[in-house]
């Protein structure tokens, strides 16, 4: 412990008005070794990003730190003054911020923005500013770095604006680095790119790094300690190979329990029932007494210690006080054997075709000129053919910007296509109008990414599940309406009673699931799930996904799965297609494609996703640059530029259909190359 | 850019058609032109020789839209639509109702305007940003909160009595300044000095209550809080980032109003007895010269559509992210 | 019957508001979503305080608003219809008929006993004197005024505070028995309470306020009754009540302007934002047009064109009050019109944004059709849109008053407004000695609502601004 940089003790923070407070970090200890990677692990609202502007003291104006100390080699940063602050932050310790959008400032060059760092922090000469900024970017990895320095944030992609983040950062040679979910805003890809360059920083300067987020996959990738944070304390800390091996709390059992796989599809997820709890109140005993499967007596009485279990591994959990280490044992092992169990294959599979699409393309105009004509087309979605089967899930996935939202709002008929053609149970639906468009609706619906978007504010919970039964005169009585609508909150999990409460009383996870009520309604046979659990914490999608498959099995229903999340589309899928700039470049059934990819976009995008298992690791195959607009695509294959196996042939012409086995297609040159 | 401009000029033509339609049904359809010279003509029981007389002395003696007695082309120009409302499409605003060149005395008036409109504009800008500034860097303490009540109570007092308060309190009891006229040329700036300090303070409530709020929620944006992180002090932050970004919107609202200020301010201008254009336009509703009140709609309809582009234009000045297609 | 009632065109509308004002109390009571915001406005401060404020305001508006004619007085022969004076009053003229009646010859000082102006008085010797006369009324009761007067003040003060006390005592004790009942317990408990700051709503400030106004009220109207508490205008009418009949105008201005312009605002913005396409174009088209003509210019024209007409019809016109009540009703309805486009525009922004959001995409994929998203998912989520700028109108439109009516393009001129006290109060402000009470009484009655109608509207945004809760 000779070379601690940081040292956290008893850390307190509060929000909001001081009769109300939130406090949203309680008692925090953690420490920081120069050259290391902590990750502090957790779920929104648990305290992470207060934790991190508190050590910046950057909290917003509501914000208060009540006690603790915060040590950067031999200073109290909590005792400092504004003024002495300030050469602290970006000096020796530096901060990058979840969203490289908003973060950088829109009417200032990244150049501009970078030599503000310089000039502060570095003691060099004026002259030497411009120098050192190039420096900075080449030191990030963007190419051509002086042209980019004249450059504002919003002419860079995301990840290029990141890693300005990082140049800037780095402006003043700090010994920590503060990153708060860096990649949470981007691309696996992009992610892939990003994490890399952190970790070759750390290698060639020695920094340490604070990593904050919510990915385990991130984690095992690229910390080597870890402390796991829930509301507002620190639960559990250990090595990541020690937790990986081994979590001790109940809640990294669990955490890591309900990470959907491929290896989990036989069964059901494991789920921590309930929520984080507020932060505003008082707490007797354990903070994860409610929603502990472990849960005993003392739980709820006592508040639970810190425990050393050795190897540089302490957990907050009465299971670990001494009397009752007997316990832990059993109930490992008893844990274990849980999500196994049943093992249904496969499901009634209808073999059907339900809905077929072929050669969709929606075009968005670009006016341009005197009389606004159109002089080019967006092509979100540029020729997608998919089919889809009852009691079947095909996963579309891509990366944002894609095309795979519009290509579901497009079957939908939410946006209207431009091309191809959809048929329904042999009904063509393109062109079909408005009106009789209204009877197909009943059978075709869609749930929406971000739950509290999805639902009007204004209206109870009973009228929005309600409102398909209305609209289409399935029950147009009142009463009959709201007795079909507590069992369809039944079937999704909810208290009948909710239909009277409004959307704002429930958490994330119970919105989604009033939202797959407002879609079974109709009684649909086919649902378009878009991203339904990207805006939810791990063990709240795990409860969602559970649900999803449970409805499955029970009413036949083909979903077209939209997702960027591979694990979650191994865990669920049965077909997936891979979509690149508003194509599918590969597709076929779940397994085949994830455990042997032939696109090599496919391969790139499988390779960056970080897992948790270091066995099972493959070699990232880095992409360069980003993906290309969609209203210019490249010519010839639109992969092309950033593939790494291209030949010449493949910026000619885009390339055709490669059947590999029946079920099995690629867009590729090479694909039966190998 | 050439394109978009050339594009936004066209599609003020309909707009001003529109204009001119709602103009022409306003002075001329709802009230006849007999209306008019009955009224002007002031008594009960105007006989109709005198009213026909004064139509013929105002051009006022011709059909509406279309002379069946005409013929060719005059069928459609020797009407009063065309005489009255379509030439001032030419920026032919044909002469008052006292028979003076109104294009001419225009072109004469807008100058006095500028002066003061120019002056108030620019130092209430000034005054206001270094006001709203100053509020934003004390924020949440006892100056916030105190400067926020006297903006509200500012702007709460009307016009009027800026205009009467400070006449009455720098020219009649302190004797600081004349109380109303004007002078030409450079003699003017003492006429000047009080309309302009009147117009300032009038201003302040409003104008800073509003900066206020733009840097406010500038200040809550994420790139402020990476300029913190950098390690900038307080100061660099308001100035280069904050102010940076306010003035965006600060800009832009100000172009808007630019080719207004040809118009002139019809109160401070009529209480100071300044030879603009907004007391020629009182003057002109109070003596009912209709002729000069549709100039003047007409004149303030372009400079209106001016104002939009000139916005559009800014905006890709000052902002980065802004193209013009 | 004594009295007949007159119904107005302004009174008519004002009671239309007043009964939607009613029917949206209702529904909203009954909506949590709706009655939230509210409650953060009654439970501020400022909120409430405002709130006494304007509710004072708006009870001298709506006496001033409901009229009727006075039965006159017959032979006592009952076969004959009844007749009834030709003058319209209003239930506040009745209220004040004192103020109203005494009339003095011209100028007088407020609390002043003596005229402002010399005249030739005659002694009773005969001879003929140059002096300022006694008035006819304020301060008669006066033997010698010289030295009877300041304690006559004093006390008359004195007298309407103990009143205003007594009213405010037995107010605040109904007000705190129905609170104390409803919160079921005792009133005691209750005052501990409020006073502790410990209820909801602040009612310790809430009854300060209707305090402070009562004990006012009382003492301006104790005083009213002997003196010219804001002194007499040019033709000796006292300002005081010339004062108190402006706020019947301003407020009329302020919200019917408002409701005029409101089901265009929402409907055309709403159809503009929603369909986009040739709707939107043909929407955008018609509120540029209108925003570029100047304001002020297209009311002048308006109103221009409004005396045209009137000099022509005179004959349609029965009474002055109705020809003012007419013009007051077009210039509602001109500033109605200039004034709707900001609205509209921004109800379109954000008609533009709801049709993208998710559950109005939901509610189209449910078959639902474009009424009723417009009518359940889209109106609702403007309103506080609407709202939000009701208010803030308010107080701009009560100034745009004053400045139009100085210009002469206001109201008529016979109408009692504050614009049309200050358009008079600038020559009389160029008399030597000045004349400043017109304009000082104008300054804070006006500079007393605006304030207060600005304050409420900021409570009103901060509650209803979904940005500023962060939700």
């Amino acid at each position: 412990m000779t070379d601690t940089l940081l040292q956290v003790e008893g850390l307190t923070t509060e929000l909001g008005a001081a009769a109300q407070p939130l406090r949203v970090v309680d008692g925090l200890d953690l420490h920081l070794q120069a050259g290391e990677t902590l990750a502090l692990l957790g779920e929104s609202g648990c305290g992470k990003s207060m934790t991190a502007l508190s050590l910046m003291r950057l909290l917003p104006p509501s914000g208060r730190i009540l006690a603790g100390s915060v040590r950067l080699g031999g200073t109290d940063l909590l005792r400092l003054t504004e003024t002495e602050m300030r050469a602290v932050r970006g000096g020796r310790l530096a901060m990058i911020f979840q969203e490289p959008q908003t973060s950088l400032n829109p009417v200032l060059t990244v150049g501009a923005q970078i030599a503000e760092a310089v000039r502060v922090h570095a003691g060099c000469s004026r002259a030497q500013v411009p120098e050192r900024v190039v420096e900075l970017l080449r030191a990030v990895g963007i190419p051509d770095p002086a042209q980019r320095a004249g450059e504002y944030p919003h002419q860079l992609s995301g990840g290029m604006k990141q890693r300005v983040m990082i140049a800037m950062a780095l402006a003043g040679d700090p010994q920590i680095l503060i990153a708060d979910e860096p990649t949470t805003a981007l691309d696996v890809t992009i992610q892939a790119q990003v994490l890399r360059l952190l970790k070759d920083l750390q290698r060639d300067t020695g920094l340490a790094v604070l990593l904050i987020t919510h990915d385990l996959g991130v984690v095992a990738e690229t910390a080597d300690r870890l402390a796991v944070m829930y509301a507002g304390q620190i639960v559990e800390t250990a090595t990541v190979a020690g937790f990986f091996a081994r979590p001790a709390h109940p809640y990294s059992r669990r955490l890591m329990e309900s990470l959907p796989s491929a290896d989990r599809r036989s069964g059901r997820l494991a789920v921590i029932p309930g929520r984080v709890p507020p932060l505003d109140r008082v707490f007797q005993g354990c903070r994860f007494a409610d929603r502990c499967q472990s849960v005993m007596p003392v739980c709820r009485e006592e508040t639970p210690g810190w425990f050393e279990i050795g190897a540089g591994q302490g957990v907050r959990c009465h299971l670990w006080a001494d009397s009752l280490q007997s316990v832990v044992g059993s109930w490992q092992s008893a844990a274990s054997g849980a999500s196994e169990g049943e093992s249904d294959r496969h499901p009634a599979a209808g073999n059907g075709i339900l809905l077929r699409a072929t050669d969709l393309k929606v075009h968005f105009p670009i006016h341009r000129g005197i009389l606004r004509r159109v002089v080019g087309q967006v092509r979100a979605v540029d020729g997608v053919s998919l089919d889809l089967r009852a009691g079947r899930t095909l996963a579309l996935v891509g990366e944002s910007g894609c095309g795979k939202t519009t290509a579901g709002k497009g079957i939908l008929q939410l946006v209207q296509p431009t091309g191809g053609s959809i048929r329904y149970r042999d009904r063509e639906l393109i062109g079909l109008g408005h009106r009789r468009m209204r009877t197909i609706r009943k059978d075709l619906q869609i749930i929406f990414q971000d739950p509290y978007a999805a639902m009007n504010p204004r209206m109870l919970v009973g009228d929005i599940v309600g409102e398909g039964l209305q609209a289409l005169g399935i029950e147009p009585r009142r009463a009959g309406r709201m007795r079909r609508v507590a069992e369809l909150l039944e079937l999704v999990g909810l208290d009948p009673a909710s239909a009277n409460r409004y959307p704002h009383e429930f958490s994330g996870g119970q919105r989604q699931r009033i939202c797959i009520a407002r879609a079974l309604a109709v009684e649909p046979r086919i649902i378009i799930c878009d991203e339904p659990t990207s805006a939810l914490d791990v063990s709240v999608q795990a409860q969602i996904l559970n649900l999803l498959k449970d409805l499955q099995e029970r009413l036949g229903l083909a979903y077209l799965f939209i997702s960027h999340n591979i694990s979650v589309v191994a865990y669920l899928a049965h077909e997936v297609a891979v979509m690149y700039l508003g194509r599918v470049v590969e597709q076929g059934p779940v397994d085949v494609v994830l455990d042997d990819p032939r696109h090599p976009y496919t391969r790139a995008l499988l390779s960056a996703v970080p897992v948790i298992d270091a066995d099972r690791r493959r070699e990232i195959i880095r992409l360069e640059g980003d993906m290309p607009s969609p209203s210019h695509p490249p010519p010839g294959c639109h992969f092309h530029p950033r593939c790494p196996v291209a030949i010449d042939a493949c910026a000619r012409s885009y390339p055709g259909e490669t059947r590999l086995n029946d079920a099995r297609v690629v867009h590729c040159l090479r694909a039966n190359q190998e | 850019m050439t394109a978009y401009i050339l594009r936004r000029l066209l599609y003020a033509v309909p707009i001003l058609i529109g204009v001119n339609l709602l103009t022409f049904v306003l002075f001329f359809v709802v009230n006849s032109p007999d209306d008019m010279a009955r009224m002007h003509l002031g008594e009960k029981r105007v006989t109709e020789e005198a009213v026909q007389g004064w139509k013929a002395a105002h051009g006022y003696d011709r059909p509406l839209l279309y002379n069946a007695e005409a013929s060719g082309m005059a069928r459609l120009t020797e009407t009063i639509f065309f005489e009255k409302s379509a030439r001032l499409f030419a920026f032919q605003f044909g002469s008052s109702d006292d028979g003076r060149d109104i294009g001419y005395d225009i072109s004469q008036r807008m100058w006095p305007s500028l002066a003061i409109a120019v002056p108030v504009l620019l130092v209430g800008l000034a005054f206001n940003i270094s006001y709203a500034l100053f509020i934003v860097f004390f924020r949440a303490t006892y100056v916030d909160i105190g400067s926020v009540v006297l903006l509200v109570a500012m702007l709460s007092i009307s016009s009027l009595f800026y205009i009467i308060g400070g006449q009455f309190l720098l020219s009649k009891v302190f004797h600081l300044a004349p109380i109303s006229g004007y002078d030409t040329g450079l003699h003017a700036w003492k006429f000047l000095i009080l309309p302009v300090i009147v117009g300032v303070i009038g201003g302040i409530g409003a104008g800073t209550r509003w900066y206020r709020t733009l840097f406010l929620e500038e200040v809550g944006k994420d790139y402020v809080r990476t300029a913190r992180a950098k390690g900038l002090s307080e100061r660099l932050v308001l100035f280069r980032h904050v102010l940076g970004n306010a003035l965006i919107p600060i800009l832009t609202g100000v172009v808007v109003v630019l080719p207004l200020l040809f118009m002139g301010s019809l109160i401070t201008e009529s209480f100071f007895g300044i030879p603009g254009l907004g007391s020629y336009t009182i003057d002109a509703i109070s003596n009912q010269d209709f002729a000069i009140v549709r100039a003047m709609v007409f004149l303030g309809a372009v400079l209106y559509i001016l104002g939009l582009i000139l916005t559009d234009i800014s905006y890709t000045l000052v902002d980065p992210r802004v193209r013009l297609q | 019957m004594p009295l007949m009632p007159v119904v107005l065109w302004t009174d008519a509308l004002v009671f239309l508001l007043i009964a939607l004002g009613l029917l949206f109390g209702l529904y909203a009571a009954r909506h949590e979503h709706l009655r939230a915001p509210w409650r953060r406005v009654v439970q501020s401060r400022v909120g409430v305080a405002m709130l006494v404020v304007l509710s004072a305001y708006g009870m001298v508006g709506l006496l001033d608003t409901v009229h009727v004619r006075l039965k006159l007085d017959t032979p006592a022969d009952s076969s004959a219809a009844p007749q009834y004076a030709p003058e319209i009053l209003s239930l506040l003229d009745l209220a004040l008929s004192g103020l109203r009646e005494r009339q003095e010859k011209t100028y007088s000082a407020p609390f002043a006993t003596h005229l402002f102006v010399k005249e030739a008085i005659e002694q009773p010797d005969g001879s003929v004197i140059r002096d300022f006369p006694r008035l006819e009324h304020g301060g008669s009761h006066l033997a010698d005024p010289a030295t009877q007067r300041g304690a006559d003040i004093l006390f008359t003060a004195m007298l309407g505070m103990l009143k205003g006390l007594v009213f405010w005592v037995l107010t605040a004790f109904a007000i705190l028995w129905l609170i104390a009942r409803r919160r079921g317990e005792l009133m005691e408990q209750t005052w501990t309470a409020i006073r502790a700051g410990r209820t909801p709503i602040p009612w310790l400030t809430a009854l300060s306020m209707l305090g402070l106004l009562l004990i006012l009220g009382f003492v301006a109207g104790e005083l009213a009754a002997r003196y010219h508490i804001l002194g007499t205008d040019k033709v000796g009418e006292d300002v005081f009540f010339q004062t108190l009949k402006s706020i019947r105008t301003g407020l009329l201005i302020g919200t019917l302007t408002t409701l005029v312009m409101l089901p265009a605002a929402i409907l055309l913005g709403i159809a503009a934002g929603y369909f986009r396409g040739w709707v939107d174009d043909v929407i955008q088209y018609l509120y540029t047009t209108l925003n570029a003509i100047p304001g002020v210019l297209l009311i002048a024209a308006a109103i221009l064109m409004l005396q045209v007409y009137m000099s022509n019809h005179a004959e349609d016109f029965t009474s002055l009050v109705e020809r003012a009540d007419l013009r007051l009703l077009f210039l509602c309805l001109i500033l109605g019109v200039t004034s709707w486009t900001g609205l509209c525009r921004l109800l379109r922004g954000e008609a533009l944004k709801l049709r993208e959001v998710d559950y109005v995409q939901a509610a189209s994929a449910l078959g639902v059709g474009h009424a009723t998203i417009i009518g359940r998912h889209i109106l609702p989520n403007v309103m506080h849109i609407v709202l939000i700028t009701l208010v803030l109108d308010f107080s701009g439109l009560v100034l745009a008053e004053a400045v139009l009516s100085y210009v002469n393009i206001g109201v008529d001129p016979t109408m009692n407004s504050w614009g049309n006290m200050i358009n008079s109060a600038r020559l009389e402000l160029a008399r030597d000695p000045v004349v400043w009470w017109s304009l000082t009484a104008a300054f804070v009655f006006m500079f007393t609502l605006v304030l207060a109608a600005n304050l409420f509207a900021d409570v009103v945004r901060d509650a209803f601004d979904p940005r500023l809760r962060g939700i």
